[in-house]
């Protein structure tokens, strides 16, 4: 063999620190779950169709969405999926403990789909059309997080 | 409307870790295999599109670090963010422009150097998805859920996908993971995230691809045969996915339906020789298919099954072996343009279908399928 070879560097802690301006839609989505525990979508007024998380534009008809409509804390799970190989966790850097399920969750109300957590306590309850509601933490600090996740229900 | 044709291909072995190469070491490669495809030089080259990923290259401008190596010195070089079938999409735009006669377009990623999976979850909504930890694999199998239940697909049919594309890349030398497996290896591979098994997933993967787009003035100067672009079209899906009915794709109908009228295809079952298309997860070459016209929703795994999609039936369906067999994100749609190209001139060597004269190569943008690209390539003008 020849010299050994040197053939990678790493990164090591270097990050890209950013702040993502969450707009005005944000900020009522956020704060409304994380004071009032109520999960608020918005309008569309030419389509009438009602968007969760809440945005400016109703990207069908590109009209400017200004009416807040209340939905959910329950709803139906649209599809999901039960995670049981480890990723990394992109808030923390470090593996989650599996398994967990993730949905898309139809709220009440809501003509999208909400994406979040679901709780497995009965994996096999866990099916596309249960019943679920969302279970708010205790804590809240105006982020995703505010809610923990969706419990099936019924 | 002017045309222009596909007229050198050149591409690296697909591998898990070419941990001796850099991103422009590959594209050397790539650049320099396509050119002598072509029996062209750099110099006959007036223009170059190089296509890459900030995120996936670790990297801001990430198409800079490439330019040397593609032979974009003292031309006009332009960079596309996106897969590479986007990139070669301009190419052909600027072919067509008037102002640019031979492009040279080249896709790269190296999968090996990053974790994907925070990759693909930074793709999501920074605001209110990223944070939940979604990455490709989970979204995608929330779509597999929600395809299934709407059409009752079964796990052993999307396995049969696996069984055939692997099987495929027995005989590709560039493919990453040639296997002979059976469906029941797929159903017994570790259960990933319900329902994708780990042979449901395309591996990560390094690779470079380039093809060269020339103007029909110039399309038959070079020693090559030419193969021609009939149809081109690309569609967009909303951004949010719970926007979308994630067990269908309409930008997908949509895309296929304007590079058909492009084309001049009137009924695409039975004058589409060979497709090339992206099936970064099993349940997705199904879908898709479906999407294009090429079998009745629901019904692609009924075909699968009869053998319909195999190398020498009538329809061959990534006869190279697919993402399946090797996924360099960015490039993966750039390697089913060459594919497809080098099967319609019949110099697929070992894995050459019988008959091909219109082949489809289809690429993806965005997880889940958020945006296609469909090109219809000839081998006649």
């Amino acid at each position: 063999m020849a010299e050994k070879e040197q053939l990678i560097i790493e990164s090591g802690e270097a990050s890209q620190p950013f702040k993502y301006a969450v707009g005005m839609y944000g900020s009522k989505y956020f704060t409304e779950v994380r004071d009032n525990k109520r999960i608020m979508g918005v309008k569309c007024p030419k389509c009438g169709k009602v968007y969760i998380p809440p945005r400016g534009v109703c990207g069908s008809c590109f009209v400017e969405m200004k009416e807040w409509v209340e939905v959910g804390p329950k709803g139906v799970i649209g599809t999901f999926t039960i995670l049981r190989f480890a990723f990394i966790d992109p808030e923390t850097g470090h593996q989650k403990p599996v398994p967990y399920g993730y949905g898309f969750i139809k709220l009440d109300g809501a003509d999208t789909l909400m994406q979040h957590y679901i709780n497995l306590d009965d994996e096999s309850k866990v099916k596309i059309g249960a019943r679920v509601e969302a279970v708010f933490a205790q804590e809240r600090k105006g982020s995703t997080r505010d809610i923990e996740y969706f419990k099936v229900i019924e | 409307m002017d045309r222009a044709a596909i007229i050198g291909v050149g591409m690296t072995k697909i591998e898990k870790s070419k941990v001796r190469e850099t991103f422009a070491d590959m594209a050397w490669e790539a650049v320099n295999k396509a050119l002598a495809d072509a029996g062209m030089s750099i110099d006959d080259i007036d223009n170059v599109v190089t296509t890459s990923s900030d995120f996936w290259d670790g990297r801001t401008i990430s198409c800079m670090a490439v330019g040397d190596a593609s032979g974009a010195a003292d031309k006009n070089t332009s960079c596309v963010e996106g897969d590479g079938t986007y990139g070669a999409f301009y190419g052909y735009t600027r072919a067509l422009s008037g102002s640019y006669k031979t492009t040279l377009v080249t896709g790269h990623s190296k999968g090996s150097q990053c974790i994907s999976s925070l990759i693909t979850n930074a793709s999501f909504d920074p605001i209110c998805e990223r944070g939940l930890g979604m990455d490709m694999i989970t979204a995608c199998a929330m779509q597999a859920n929600a395809y299934m239940n709407r059409t009752g697909l079964r796990p052993e049919d999307m396995a049969m996908v696996s069984v055939k594309n692997h099987g495929n890349a027995l005989k590709n030398p560039m493919a990453q993971l040639p296997m002979n497996i059976t469906v029941s290896d797929v159903i017994k591979s570790e259960m990933i995230a319900d329902p994708l098994h780990k042979l449901d997933c395309s591996p990560v993967s390094d690779g470079c691809c380039a093809v060269i787009i020339a103007h029909e003035s110039v399309a038959t100067k070079f020693k090559q045969k030419p193969v021609w672009i009939r149809g081109l079209s690309l569609c967009t899906d909303s951004f949010f996915f719970g926007d979308r009915d994630l067990a269908r794709s309409n930008a997908l109908v949509e895309a296929a339906k304007n590079a058909y009228k492009m084309a001049g295809i009137k009924d695409p079952k039975k004058e589409i020789d060979i497709v090339e298309l992206y099936d970064a997860f099993t349940y997705q070459e199904l879908l898709w298919l479906e999407e294009m016209g090429l079998a009745d929703y629901g019904k692609a795994a009924k075909l699968l099954e009869a053998g319909e999609f195999n190398i020498n039936g009538p329809l061959p369906v990534n006869p190279s072996g697919g993402l399946l067999s090797g996924h360099p994100v960015i490039a993966a749609g750039l390697y089913r343009i060459a594919e497809v190209v080098m099967q319609l001139r019949g110099d697929a060597g070992e894995h050459q279908v019988k008959k091909a004269k219109t082949g489809i190569a289809h690429g993806v943008n965005g997880l889940c399928g958020q945006s296609h690209c469909v090109w219809i390539l000839d081998k006649e003008r």
